[in-house]
């Protein structure tokens, strides 16, 4: 059903009372979302933008560019889609209210509240079936009190007794849900084309092996077998580097095309501490270790039914709009098939971003031959004691497997401390470029 | 258990605390070497030292502020208002400040203070030594509210509070510091905050109050139960956030209410509880709803024959309790 709703012209200082509309950014016939800039507005206080705040259509604009309106004053209709059953009014007619006063006629001197009966004791005369005339009151001007009531129906004179007082109305408390940033997303469901041979009369099917499956599956087993595995993980504090993005993300995304992800952020900081401590960026050579001098970052990027690893080159080099200018364009070039072997070569470090599936813990395979690998784990709101205070801060878990030949507990805690430190001194004066 | 009076329930709260928590502390006009001027805080200062039962300037408005401060990087301040009539310079401190940090910063920060202030007359104080200002904090959401009247409950409240996360203003009736006595356990408890609690079982009338004037209820309604007339007594104990399930368990005893304070009628915390009666319970009710409060005058008299005026005492609430189970 379709919805006209007015845009009116909002209080945007206490003092303000009126307000110009300076230009309209969108026309009549223009589709508009939720919050999205209508029109600029003028006062003598602020310059803003005026977000709307309904998903529509522009239908018709009523007040001009350059017309000064005041507070309240509708500037615009726009047409929603949505239902209008919460906008509808009830006209629901109060039932007529039960006449306590009983019929006056019968009052005598003696007894004037005889046939005034409050509210508790019609319902309990209903409830029990009583007839209140039969009563003697003993109140206040012979009122039939509660009690009156109450012992009556004890003395077993009137007939059926109804059910007891009905429960309190109070409302169980709605159950409190605290997600995170990821998991509040709806996890996109992988669709796995199956192709094979189903055998009649077998419970299974046989998938061939792609050669890129055949790949992966040799990597693995190669970096398993050979390489001692140990792991390590951090939490880190990301509540402002949530603020962060949040405030740096919309004009990012006007001034690149792309997204800010917070994995640019965190390769930041990653290579960062590689710089501090580069035998992170080493390769077992069984008489010597080799460290290298370049830091290409291999990203693991999964598709439906794989997971490669591109690399940014000299991730050491770039800030943070240029790493996630990379990262936005190996993870396309990936989901597109467009990869050449070059984009696939000379990683010296891998880092896997699980939490985007939504992750909080994992235990990578190193890629190898590499000395270590570095996940990022979802970001999830938990309360956290601060100078025993209790938060809600942003959190998220990094998780390190290590190669024991090369690297030690000393050395790794060392450098995920320093991609932690790193991590949390983003703050809001922190910039892209 | 040891019977104690209302006011060393108070001290030995505090002086529990500071020993089970290096991080509370009590600050105020005179509650360091003095021992504050009702002797609240005596001992804290010789056994905590200077630090932990801090003297301060005659400025509520800083006593108030140095708390939250404090509190808002972790310490656990006890903060005396000496009387609570001087706590109006504090005001803007505890209702813009205190009350509002957790919401004003969406959960980062928050303020576990505890705001002590004696309250009520009836010691020949006159105007700047007897106020309840229980209706002035009592809108705010935010800030919790105790006022306790059974020194059991003076104790575990005031523990309660310290151990709170956020603001919690701890009305003491002054009067009763020496008046009020009764059984006090010595080991470590609380009395949850939020909580009412029965002091009496009746089934013809209900009285909910909080705080001395229960003292006058409690002795009418043993009088009137000579003369057949039973009577149920609710103590508040937190008057913020109220108790409402108990509140309305409470009046479905009986159907007929009277709310009792020395706080003023208008606008006082009797007013909301009727007003919370009259939206869940009106088909249970058998009389209108009671009031028995301080009178809407500007402030306690310090003439004897106009402060008794002033002031409930057993009688007029025996009064009206009796009023009430006659209609």
């Amino acid at each position: 059903m379709k919805t006209m709703t007015e845009i009116v012209m909002p209080q945007l200082a206490e003092s303000l009372v009126s307000a110009t509309i300076d230009r309209w950014l969108k026309q009549p016939g223009d589709r508009i979302d939720m919050y999205e800039p209508i029109c600029e507005l003028l006062t003598d206080k602020v310059n803003a933008e005026l977000p709307s705040t309904v998903a529509g259509t522009l239908v018709k604009i009523l007040v001009g560019n350059g017309e000064n309106v005041p507070v309240g004053t509708p500037v615009c209709i726009i047409e929603t889609e949505e239902s209008a059953a919460n906008t509808q009014e009830l006209h629901s007619s109060p039932s007529v209210a039960v006449e306590t006063a009983g019929q006056r006629a019968d009052d005598d001197d003696s007894a004037p509240m005889r046939n005034r009966y409050s509210p508790a004791v019609q319902q309990l005369a209903s409830e029990h079936g009583v007839r209140l005339s039969d009563l003697t009151g003993t109140g206040l001007g012979g009122r039939v009190t509660r009690k009156d009531v109450l012992s009556y129906v004890a003395s077993g004179k009137p007939g059926a007794s109804a059910a007891a007082a009905s429960a309190s109305g109070v409302d169980p408390k709605a159950q409190v849900r605290s997600s995170g940033i990821h998991l509040s997303e709806t996890p996109r469901i992988p669709k796995i084309e199956v192709e094979g041979t189903t055998l009649p009369g077998r419970g299974e099917t046989f998938i061939d092996v792609t050669p890129i499956r055949n790949t992966i599956a040799r990597n693995m087993r190669q970096s398993v077998s050979e390489i001692p595995h140990a792991w390590t993980m951090i939490e880190v504090d990301v509540t402002n580097l949530v603020m962060l993005r949040n405030k740096l993300k919309n004009e990012f995304m006007k001034r690149e095309g792309i997204n800010l992800t917070y994995l640019a952020f965190l390769l930041k900081a990653v290579v960062n501490a590689i710089k501090d401590y580069p035998i992170m960026n080493s390769t077992w050579a069984v008489d010597k270790i080799i460290v290298k001098r370049d830091i290409n970052i291999s990203l693991a990027v999964g598709t439906e039914d794989s997971v490669l690893t591109p690399v940014i080159k000299n991730a050491d080099h770039k800030n943070v709009a240029g790493l996630a200018k990379e990262i936005d364009e190996l993870a396309r070039k990936t989901r597109e098939g467009k990869l050449n072997l070059s984009d696939m070569q000379g990683g010296t470090f891998t880092v896997n971003n699980t939490g985007s599936f939504g992750s909080i813990l994992s235990y990578p395979i190193i890629n190898y031959p590499q000395a270590a690998i570095l996940t990022f784990e979802s970001i999830v709101k938990r309360p956290v004691v601060i100078n025993d205070m209790i938060a809600v801060r942003s959190m998220a878990n990094l998780c390190l497997s290590l190669d024991h030949r090369i690297l030690d507990g000393v050395i790794c805690g060392r450098f995920l401390q320093r991609v932690k430190d790193n991590l949390e001194s983003f703050n809001m004066e922190s910039t892209l470029y | 258990m040891p019977v104690m009076d209302y006011i060393d329930a108070i001290r030995l709260a505090m002086k529990e605390e500071m020993e089970r928590d290096e991080d509370v502390f009590v600050l105020g006009e005179d509650v360091g070497v003095k021992g504050g001027v009702f002797t609240t805080t005596k001992g804290l200062h010789e056994q905590f030292g200077e630090l932990r039962a801090m003297d301060t300037p005659l400025a509520e408005s800083a006593i108030a502020g140095v708390a939250i401060g404090a509190a808002m990087v972790g310490m656990k301040p006890i903060a005396e208002m000496q009387y609570s009539d001087f706590m109006f310079p504090a005001t803007n401190q505890i209702i813009s400040e205190a009350a509002k940090i957790r919401y004003r910063s969406n959960n980062d920060w928050s303020c576990p203070i505890v705001i002590r202030a004696p309250i009520g007359g009836g010691i020949f104080g006159g105007l700047y030594h007897s106020q309840c200002p229980e209706s002035v904090f009592f809108g705010t959401p935010g800030l919790k509210i105790v006022a306790p009247y059974r020194p059991y409950d003076a104790k575990g409240l005031l523990k309660a509070a310290v151990r709170d996360a956020d603001p919690v203003l701890f009305f003491e009736n002054k009067k009763g510091y020496k008046l009020l006595s009764g059984e006090v356990p010595e080991d470590d408890y609380i009395v949850p905050i939020g909580k009412a609690n029965v002091l009496r079982e009746g089934d013809d009338i209900t009285v909910i109050g909080y705080s001395m004037p229960l003292r006058f209820v409690e002795q009418a309604a043993e009088e009137l139960a000579q003369e057949g007339i039973s009577t149920h007594i609710l103590d508040l104990r937190t008057i913020q956030p109220l108790d409402k399930e108990a509140i309305l368990e409470s009046v479905r005893k009986t159907g007929k209410v009277m709310i009792v304070h020395e706080d003023n009628k208008t606008g006082g915390v009797g007013a909301e509880v009727a007003a919370i009666i009259v939206e869940e319970l009106l088909y249970e009710l058998d009389a209108p709803i009671m009031r028995l409060c301080g009178p809407d005058v500007p402030a306690m008299p310090i003439n004897p024959p106009a402060e008794k005026f002033f002031l409930l005492n057993k009688d007029k609430v025996k009064d009206a309790m009796k009023k009430l189970a006659m209609y």
